[in-house]
């Protein structure tokens, strides 16, 4: 009765989630220019056409070791100028009658997805590789970790298109818990399995990159704070100890 | 000194009570030789507010309180504060160091409330200054409000709408007084646009008057220490207490021993770990907001989720009032209360160090209770530890305990077995 009381007073509060468990795979990121370089090819040429990145200037891709004519080569499909942003053509209103709901910008997508089950760049990483065919839904396509999301596969043609095994389970209290199985492709793609996590973690690397830009120039800085700081501790105690040799 | 330069001073004292205030606020103001480790935090949390407020102006200059959705489909607040991070040159630093300094804020003024309940620095004469103090606590949780809404990210829109729909549950005039908060119906460009205006000017005002009055009544009446006694009740020949030492150079350059330490501290979450694990940068923050859609579980920031836990624990209607009422008038009980302490504490004696068992043990389950709270205030009502021990009824529990403290003390607090206390401090 309290709980239930507990429930009503909160419901508008706080909506009852913390959902099922998520299990998700450890993302194996990397700063390496390579590694990046590649994550901005893939984020070019299958996100950034429903996805925007509008806080993010192409000209910042200089930053992970690309020159400014070869981000105007290959990159910049979406923009004139190299200052601008990685913006998109595609309607939000129209998208968000295509889809159920626009896409999302992408440039802080990294740091939103966290939480108590795994850095964003764990539920990233896990969710491009869980989706799996599903004929109920519009697209064709549904995953593991986002249920019922409103994005197709994009990246079929690399992975290869996946099936899943539906296992239902009886919970004990007259409802069904469904349990969801990945199955290897049955269509292959162009990539084998390794080359698509490989692919994919390329792929994180870089929104995580994008999502904070500055993050290792902040560490380099911190740790020559900290440094400084910790000089200054002992000549401040010095001091202290100095002026305080009278007092009793 | 140089006549000329002793001229000057003097022209300026004939004017302006410079050298005096001086004297009297540094070099002359006698603090106890005694202070140990919890009497940095009162000078620390002055130091964070200089943060805050020099931050804050850089911030003003570059953020946009505008819910307007841009091009993109963004709310310009949300980018402005993203372009602060990316395009503004050390944009990125300020920031941080904003966000990191407001849980700073909170780390270091509750250390500091700590140690006025170790050495009973809120006993007499020193009420007004506890008084000031919960007065600045108050106006920091509501700058700390107001400004967490700015970013206008999923959980700043969505705990100002938990927060201001708070309000409404008073009676008769409930409804109207939270349309007067949000100057709308709901959360909105109003919203936001007077919320910044409070964050950045109106609250920071009452703030920095509150701390001049907290630090002159200070200095009227003199520092408390972990002995609790008085120094001033022993003076020297020379009219000063025997027990006392001038504030500056021997506290300035303590204390600088102590702003250093408390800034590498700051430092390392600044540059490692801004996000501060989630708790000082919510990862749902990194969602523009969106008022059609309600996260699955809104959590207020860490340094409110003790209250948030004393509102979440009423759950029953009384006097024919809503419970969300009660648990509105727990939440602001739980603060007032504190402002009552001077009264409510009956013991002959003020620092821990000469109280018997019973302060002890009450002291410590406080608190455990408080942390507690805070901990199941970040949780949904649902939780359970380890799966099996239901939160809500534990965080009821404790928030009973959490009145209980401050109302039973006036008797516990007398039936104690002290130690005497000595003359002069112990060192």
């Amino acid at each position: 009765m309290k709980k239930l009381l507990t429930a009503l007073l909160f419901t508008p509060l706080m909506a009852l989630a913390s959902g099922p468990e998520l299990h998700l795979d450890k993302a194996p990121l990397s700063t390496e220019p390579a590694a990046l370089q590649n994550g901005a090819k893939l984020f070019v040429n299958y996100c950034l056409n429903c996805h925007g990145a509008s806080y993010m200037r192409y000209n910042r891709l200089q930053q992970i070791g690309l020159s400014e004519q070869m981000i105007k080569d290959n990159l910049m499909f979406t923009a004139d100028k190299i200052g601008e942003p990685m913006r998109i053509a595609m309607q939000r209103d129209e998208a968000k009658v295509w889809f159920g709901a626009a896409p999302p910008d992408l440039t802080v997508i990294s740091r939103s997805r966290a939480s108590e089950f795994g850095s964003g760049a764990d539920w990233l990483y896990t969710y491009l590789r869980s989706f799996y065919r599903d004929d109920a839904r519009p697209t064709g396509w549904n995953n593991k970790v986002f249920e019922n999301v409103g994005m197709p596969h994009v990246l079929y043609e690399l992975q290869g298109e996946a099936t899943a095994k539906i296992i239902e389970h009886d919970d004990g209290h007259g409802g069904k818990s469904k349990e969801i199985e990945i199955e290897a492709p049955a269509k292959p793609g162009k990539m084998t399995a390794e080359e698509y996590d490989h692919a994919v973690a390329d792929l994180v690397s870089y929104l995580v990159w994008m999502g904070e830009p500055m993050a290792e120039t902040r560490k380099s800085i911190g740790t020559a704070v900290i440094a400084f700081l910790g000089l200054l501790f002992v000549l401040s105690y010095l001091l202290k100890k100095n002026y305080w040799r009278d007092v009793h | 000194m140089t006549t000329k330069a002793q001229a000057v001073l003097d022209w300026i004292d004939e004017r302006f009570p410079l050298t005096s205030s001086i004297k009297g606020h540094l070099t002359e103001y006698y603090a106890p030789k005694n202070f140990n480790f919890w009497y940095f935090f009162g000078s620390l949390a002055l130091l964070v507010l200089v943060i805050q407020i020099v931050t804050g102006i850089f911030l003003v200059m570059h953020y946009k309180p505008d819910a307007a959705l841009n091009a993109s489909g963004i709310p310009a607040a949300f980018a402005s504060v993203e372009y602060i991070m990316r395009d503004v040159p050390g944009g990125w630093i300020i920031r941080y160091l904003h966000s990191t300094g407001a849980s700073a804020f909170f780390v270091v003024v509750y250390l500091h409330m700590f140690r006025g309940l170790l050495y009973g620095s809120y006993r007499k004469p020193r009420e007004l200054i506890w008084i000031f103090g919960t007065l600045i606590f108050l106006a920091l949780m509501a700058e700390a409000f107001m400004g967490y809404l700015l970013p206008w990210g999923q959980m700043s829109f969505w705990g100002a709408q938990v927060i201001v729909n708070l309000f409404s549950a008073i009676p008769v005039i409930g409804p109207d007084l939270s349309i007067v908060i949000r100057g709308d119906f709901v959360v909105s460009d109003a919203t936001l646009n007077r919320f910044f205006s409070f964050h950045v000017i109106a609250v920071p005002l009452i703030l920095i008057g509150l701390v001049v009055a907290h630090i002159v009544a200070l200095h009227e009446v003199g520092s408390n220490n972990p002995d609790g006694v008085e120094i001033k009740k022993k003076k020297g020949p020379d009219g000063h207490p025997l027990d006392g030492i001038p504030f500056h150079p021997y506290y300035t350059v303590k204390d600088i021993v102590g702003v250093v330490g408390f800034l590498i501290v700051f430092s390392f979450i600044v540059f490692f770990a801004p996000e501060g694990g989630g708790y000082f940068l919510e990862y749902n923050n990194f969602i523009p907001a969106d008022p059609l859609k309600t996260p699955p579980h809104i959590a207020p920031v860490w340094y409110f989720t003790p209250f948030y836990s004393l509102l979440r624990a009423m759950v029953w209607p009384l006097f024919g009032l809503d419970a969300k009422f009660w648990g509105v008038v727990a939440m602001g009980a739980g603060v007032v209360i504190l402002a009552f302490l001077p009264w409510l504490d009956r013991s002959p004696v003020k620092s821990i160090r000469y109280r018997g068992p019973i302060y002890k043990s009450m002291l410590t389950l406080f608190i455990i209770a408080f942390a507690i709270l805070g901990f199941l205030g970040t949780k949904p009502p649902s939780y359970a530890f380890f799966g099996v021990i239901p939160g809500a009824p534990v965080a009821q529990l404790f928030s009973l305990y959490y009145f209980m403290f401050f109302i039973t003390m006036p008797w516990w607090s007398k039936m104690d077995k002290c130690k005497p206390e000595p003359d002069r401090v112990t060192g």
